[in-house]
């Protein structure tokens, strides 16, 4: 990056790297412009210009959370919380419940998983194994294409007669141009709401950090239909950065919780900005 | 039809009004355009990169037609050349001298390769072959359970040895009981994983190894990032793939992945997954990819 705003080399360089990283264009050439116009106010050395700009995308990420002092992203202890895992196809959500579970019992939450997906084949099993590794007992409805909405109902009134903390949904994926399966969504989102008005509610999207721009899309969409509150962005144990995260919390200011890092049980870990922007910029 | 594109190629265009040639002075602005346009469509920089070079050379010197807007010529150009990079349709899957036809199914998690195993299935089914289907998942949890599931749906035996056994083997004995049955094709289910995960990708290499497939196929999500060049190069280099199935393009990404993955790879996409059941794959059109990408 040279002294002065940066030269046409320094751009290129910094396009690149953003570009690759799938934060897509018009975030890069937002972040770029931002960085010229601070350039353009003071002369910065090559390594001021760097943590510059690692700040605009930190503060790209910490924006959605501003307002909030916890940082630590914890169920409420004592309190009936349910936490609502959606996203497209793949992505990675029962895996991140069964982490989820897996990191929620160990702090001493008493915790419940509800298996709504009851469309994707063994979709149940598959959770049930995750129930079984974590310790934690999973509702489901044994007949096949069963609504999903039903299933929760069923869960949400286990989870309070069991006296849970914790209630984790698992959805089945879905694209977000399908309006009957985002309908559907919808409508778990609702009766959530209707059948424990009084709990804490956290709807979160499960983002591939493999995804190109689409990722934004889903944003947007499962936003709508979920209400979601946050981002859970998996697996980023591959070479891929998630760069899409960056547009995801900037314009729908949604905070990232968690990453994925890995098949395994302890593989999740609380989101980190700095760290996440370290990785995106190193190469 | 070109609509999109069109519209932001106007201002690059004003500059071509009067002009009668395209050159490589008055072509830039509108490269640019198309260069962004890839970029939202996800195609990767660096094919990006080629891609734009390639569409240059071609439309360097070319006549600006009378009468046709300049703006839907050049259009018509990256078209043409997207489609003529994205190679031919319907390439169809290897046939074996001798039955059984050995596929072998590859790819990151969670792309589809477990559905996409039952959909090839029962399509060949439907062209009246016999199908086995070889599950060597013994990672992911049900994994083993969902092929079965899958199995039942479409009435194709699978050959599964638990959890406890060794991919490559199970592999192994698979096309043993393809033979013993006499299946015309027998398709291997994989396990998902990353290709920066050197022992699981020495894993892939053995099971090939040890059982010699006709069609070694690299199922992509349409949806993936940058990242398609990436990994498709990867398995290329270290498994050696014939081909690919792009899946998930019910949605509504773009699709530059299928160019990244064409390019790196030099490989056809055979097929496409469109939808969760297993009746949802149909052949790969290059034409319609093309306006998928170009935003038309
Ligand atoms: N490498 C890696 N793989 C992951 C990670 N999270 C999930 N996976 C894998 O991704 C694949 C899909 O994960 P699932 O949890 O089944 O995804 P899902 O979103 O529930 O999928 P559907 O229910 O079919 O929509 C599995 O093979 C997981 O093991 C991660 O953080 N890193
Ligand atoms: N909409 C849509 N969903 C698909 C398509 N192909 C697969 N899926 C869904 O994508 C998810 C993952 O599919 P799988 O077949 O389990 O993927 P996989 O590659 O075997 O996953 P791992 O074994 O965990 O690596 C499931 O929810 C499938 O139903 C498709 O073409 N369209
Ligand atoms: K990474
Ligand atoms: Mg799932
Ligand atoms: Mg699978």
């Amino acid at each position: 990056v040279g002294q002065g705003p940066l030269n046409e080399d320094a751009v290129m360089t910094i396009e690149s790297l953003l570009l690759q990283a799938d934060v897509g264009i018009e975030a890069t050439e937002t972040i770029i412009e931002t960085l010229q116009a601070k350039l353009k106010e003071e002369a910065l050395p090559p390594e001021e210009a760097i943590a510059y700009l690692k700040t605009i995308l930190q503060d790209i990420l910490d924006q959605p959370l501003q307002n909030q002092n916890n940082d630590d992203f914890v169920p409420e202890k004592d309190t009936f919380n349910i936490w609502l895992v959606t996203g497209v196809n793949g992505a990675g959500k029962t895996t991140t419940i069964g982490k989820l579970a897996h990191l929620t019992q160990k702090s001493g939450y008493n915790c419940i998983i509800a298996a709504a997906d009851t469309f994707r084949a063994a979709a149940v099993e598959q959770v049930k194994v995750w129930g079984e590794r974590t310790n934690t007992p999973v509702i489901a409805n044994p007949g096949k294409n069963t609504d999903p909405a039903a299933v929760v109902y069923d869960a949400i009134s286990a989870a309070k007669s069991r006296n849970s903390e914790l209630l984790l949904v698992d959805t089945a994926g879905r694209l977000q141009n399908k309006k009957n399966l985002m309908d559907e969504l919808a409508k778990i989102r609702r009766i959530i709401s209707k059948q424990a008005p009084e709990a804490k509610i956290e709807s979160l999207l499960v983002l591939d950090a493999t995804l190109g721009q689409n990722g934004l899309r889903q944003a947007q969409v499962f936003s709508e239909a979920a209400q979601l509150s946050g981002v859970v962005l998996t697996k980023l144990d591959g070479s891929a950065k998630g760069g899409v995260a960056l547009a995801v919390a900037q314009q729908l200011n949604l905070p990232i919780r968690f990453i994925g890092v890995g098949e395994g049980i302890e593989d999740l870990r609380p989101f980190s900005s700095y760290e996440f922007v370290e990785a995106l910029l190193n190469g | 039809m070109f609509d999109a594109l069109a519209e932001r190629l106007e201002d690059a265009w004003k500059k071509l009004r009067g002009q009668d040639k395209i050159s490589k002075s008055n072509i830039q602005d509108a490269l640019k355009e198309v260069r962004r346009a890839l970029l939202e469509a996800d195609v990767n920089l660096q094919v990006v990169k080629n891609f734009i070079a390639e569409v240059e050379k071609e439309a360097n010197g070319a006549e600006v037609i009378s009468g046709v807007n300049p703006g839907q010529q050049f259009i018509k150009i990256v078209y043409d050349e997207l489609v003529k990079v994205m190679g031919e349709s319907n390439v169809p899957l290897a046939q074996a001298d001798k039955a059984p036809t050995i596929i072998l199914m590859a790819g990151l998690q969670g792309t589809g390769k477990t559905t996409a195993t039952a959909k090839l299935a029962l399509y060949l089914q439907k062209q009246q072959q016999t199908c086995l289907m070889v599950a060597t998942d013994v990672y992911r949890p049900a994994a083993i359970n969902q092929l079965l599931t899958l199995g039942k749906q479409i009435n194709v035996p699978v050959f599964e040895m638990g959890t406890d056994a060794n991919p490559v083997e199970i592999a192994r004995q698979g096309i043993e009981k393809a033979k013993e049955l006499g299946v015309d094709t027998v398709l291997i289910d994989t396990a998902g994983r990353l290709q920066i995960d050197q022992d699981m990708m020495a894993e892939l290499a053995q099971i090939k190894e040890t059982v010699q497939p006709h069609d070694t196929l690299l199922v992509v999500d349409a949806m993936t990032g940058q990242e398609a060049a990436n990994l498709t190069r990867t398995f290329h280099e270290q498994i050696g793939i014939t081909g690919a199935i792009l899946t998930k393009l019910d949605g509504d990404s773009r699709g530059g992945a299928a160019l990244s993955v064409r390019q790196v790879s030099g490989q056809p996409i055979k097929f496409v997954g469109v939808g969760e059941k297993v009746e949802a794959l149909e052949p790969f059109y290059p034409d319609r990819l093309a306006s998928r990408i170009l935003n038309m």
